[in-house]
């Protein structure tokens, strides 16, 4: 109608200038707004880097020391208890369990209550006395033989030390007694033992708690969840519904991991095969509970990835796959046990390594059994009935 | 209580009373009453945001009521939202059966969540029925619009249920398959279904035997189509002729003209009060060639002046 209406459309058909800039800027300032709406990927920000800080910067102590030990004591004597201390004073070991037999003892060991045991023969201090040199046995869990490896290679000098004192002997070099270290369940200190049995429970659960944590979400952006809502079906029945296929599918990637390791890395399983399968499927539901609790409390796909990712790195941390999990400090150690990958890799590793029978894993199956529960009653609780 | 009023309870599948529900502070739907007769179709009309599907999502249990209570089908709709739910089809204003699950898939899934014995029996019949045979396997998010609402009407009326509860279901299908969804809506309320729809357009409005008008969540009329055009108390003239559009300027906001609106090739002047609507009018009446009639306001005549009366009142 008006001149400028008429000279206007050449005008738009131009390229205008800075377009780039204008448009990527246009793209910028959106998607600003965007995150800044985005609350929860706003604390993850802030959450992740600072969470993996700490958990690197305090927990993580590759030479572990005040590892719980066991001691089976067949003499009481003043060298015996001289022997203990010196032991103690290393920083190395704490005792935190006396045995009086051996199967005892073994049995401590292969539940991983303890990663050491010390054993002062009958007649002990008798036998110093007369030069026999008698022998002292320290058994290791050398599964991990980070943990195990730096308190046995300083296991001679430093003892002989701190012996020296006390015996009153002259001279150092000649020990009263020999030391008899013995690595227990990995006496070549292979890692690929002690990793490829974490690994397992580790893929685990990176892949059940994707597979799970974004269900709920997206059948909410789907607009799936209002027909579904208004059918009758339970909060329970949709997350059994959503939960077992995914056992099925955890357990062949289960095997295949398990597979790989035995044949390709020549793994052991020294314990059951079937008990093997039992407790990874638990370990299995376990995570797939967590993951379906995660997708029912986040808002959207993303931030059920970011919880899920929130998980995940202190699970790897935490758990004793990556570090000895005796070496972290007590606050960290707590934190772990509610993780299920640190059960679930005391259970593999003693299963495979040690030929664990269910007696010596009844700890670390019923903290599996909790956390599910707990998990499930609190999806079930958060599970929104309505679209209130 | 007489014989007289437990046999009319068994004829209304939906009665409702002081029904109100709030968002984040604000009202949505406020002290809605109403009655739907069993076997009959119930209208739903009004603008966007009016709180039609809020006021859905409370009787089928989508959404606790902040006030008010009600029965649907005979259940309490606070407390046996699990036996509504069994009884009542509800199909959603966007499509939300499963995108990536076939026709007959979703036909499936529906039938064994309701725990029809023969789920896939049910699910090929009812293919049958909608028309969809053919299309059995394709996927549900490929088809088309008005194959996909087809499909949402034959999942919501699998289980048997006694009441469809219908969010806009023709919005965005094309006019033949709106007649046709219409023509199976009047077979399911001949075989004694009761159905509950919420539309934009006026003609379906007309193919209600009911209807309610809610506007700002409040219920501004109810009844038969001519009853609520007769309580509307408006006046209309139709107006034909050359330059109606100077002719609606001119009009717009004088004294007793309350609503101009053009239809087609002709001009629809309102008014509350007819006295001073034909006062204003009256100097207009012979000039220019235009012809002036009085006539009956249309349905959309009498909803828009609601619509701009709750205006005044609600906000």
């Amino acid at each position: 109608m008006s001149a400028t209406d008429t000279v206007h459309p050449v005008d738009e058909a131009r390229e205008p200038a800075f377009g780039f800039w204008r448009r990527s800027y246009a793209m910028l300032v959106k998607e600003f707004i965007q995150l800044r709406r985005d609350r929860v990927s706003f604390a993850m920000i802030v959450m992740i880097p600072v969470m993996q800080l700490l958990l690197f910067g305090y927990a993580i102590n590759t030479t572990p020391r005040h590892l719980p030990t066991a001691v089976l004591i067949q003499e009481d004597s003043d060298l015996a208890r001289s022997v203990l201390k010196a032991l103690e004073n290393t920083k190395y070991f704490r005792f935190t369990r006396e045995v009086h037999s051996v199967a005892e003892f073994d049995d401590l060991l292969q539940s991983g209550k303890v990663l050491f045991g010390v054993e002062i023969p009958r007649g002990f201090e008798r036998a110093v006395r007369r030069g026999d040199r008698p022998a002292l046995l320290v058994a290791a869990d050398a599964t991990d033989p980070v943990a195990a490896g730096s308190a046995l290679g300083t296991l001679g000098a430093v003892v002989q030390t701190a012996l020296a004192h006390d015996l009153h002997i002259g001279d150092p070099p000649a020990m009263p007694f020999e030391i008899r270290a013995h690595a227990r369940y990995n006496p070549a200190a292979e890692s690929r033992l002690n990793i490829v049995p974490g690994l397992v429970g580790t893929i685990l659960t990176m892949t059940m708690l994707i597979f799970t944590a974004l269900s709920v979400t997206r059948e909410i952006e789907r607009g799936t969840m209002e027909s579904l809502l208004s059918m009758p079906i339970k909060p329970v029945e949709v997350m059994f519904g959503k939960i077992i296929p995914y056992v099925i599918v955890g357990f062949v990637q289960a095997s295949l991991i398990v597979g790989i390791g035995v044949l390709l890395f020549g793994v052991p399983i020294l314990g059951s095969v079937a008990l093997l399968a039992a407790l990874t499927t638990l370990f299995i539901t376990t995570n797939l509970s967590i993951g379906y609790t995660f997708s029912t409390i986040v808002q959207n796909q993303l931030q059920a990835m970011q919880m899920s990712m929130m998980f995940f790195l202190p699970s790897i941390l935490l758990s004793g796959f990556m570090f000895p999990f005796a070496g972290m400090p007590v606050w960290a150690q707590y934190l772990g046990e509610g993780l299920p990958l640190t059960h679930y890799i005391r259970i593999v590793r003693a299963i495979m390594l040690k030929g664990a029978a269910p007696s010596n894993l009844q700890y670390d199956t019923i903290a599996l059994i909790v956390l599910m529960l707990v998990a499930m009653t609190i999806a079930v609780t958060r599970f929104r009935r309505t679209l209130d | 209580m007489s014989s007289v009023s437990t046999t009319s309870a068994a004829d209304i599948a939906i009665k409702v009373d002081g029904l109100s529900k709030s968002f984040g502070g604000r009202e949505v739907v406020h002290d809605l009453s109403m009655q739907v007769k069993r076997g009959s179709i119930y209208g739903f009309l009004g603008p966007n945001g009016s709180g039609k599907t809020t006021t859905i999502r409370m009787l089928c249990g989508l959404l606790t009521p902040d006030a008010g209570e009600g029965t649907c089908l005979g259940y309490d709709i606070r407390r046996d939202a699990d036996k509504i739910k069994r009884l009542v089809g509800y199909m959603t204003q966007r499509f939300s059966l499963y995108q990536d699950l076939s026709v007959r898939e979703n036909l499936e899934f529906v039938a064994r969540l309701y725990g029809m014995r023969d789920a896939r029996g049910a699910a090929r019949d009812m293919i049958r029925r909608i028309g969809l045979s053919g299309r059995e396997e394709q996927l549900a998010g490929e088809l088309s619009g008005g194959w996909k609402q087809r499909l949402a009407l034959g999942a919501c009326t699998l289980p048997n249920p006694q009441l469809l509860l219908l969010d806009e279901p023709t919005a965005g299908v094309d006019p033949k398959a709106r007649r046709d969804f219409w023509n199976e809506i009047h077979a399911l309320a001949a075989e004694g279904l009761t159905v509950l729809v919420s539309t934009h357009y006026m003609d379906e409005a007309e193919r209600c035997h009911e209807i309610a008008y809610i506007a700002y969540g409040h219920l501004l009329a109810h009844g038969t189509v001519d009853e609520v055009i007769a309580k509307s108390a408006l006046s209309t003239y139709t107006v034909s002729g050359d330059d109606l559009n100077g002719l609606a300027v001119e009009l717009a906001g004088k004294p007793g003209v309350d609503m101009v609106a053009p239809f087609g090739t002709s001009l629809h002047v309102s008014g509350r009060d007819k006295s001073v609507l034909e006062t204003t009018i009256a100097p207009y009446r012979d000039k220019r060639g235009w012809r002036w009639e009085d006539s009956e306001p249309s349905l959309e005549d009498v909803f828009i002046d609601l619509m701009n009366r709750s205006k005044d009142n609600f906000q």
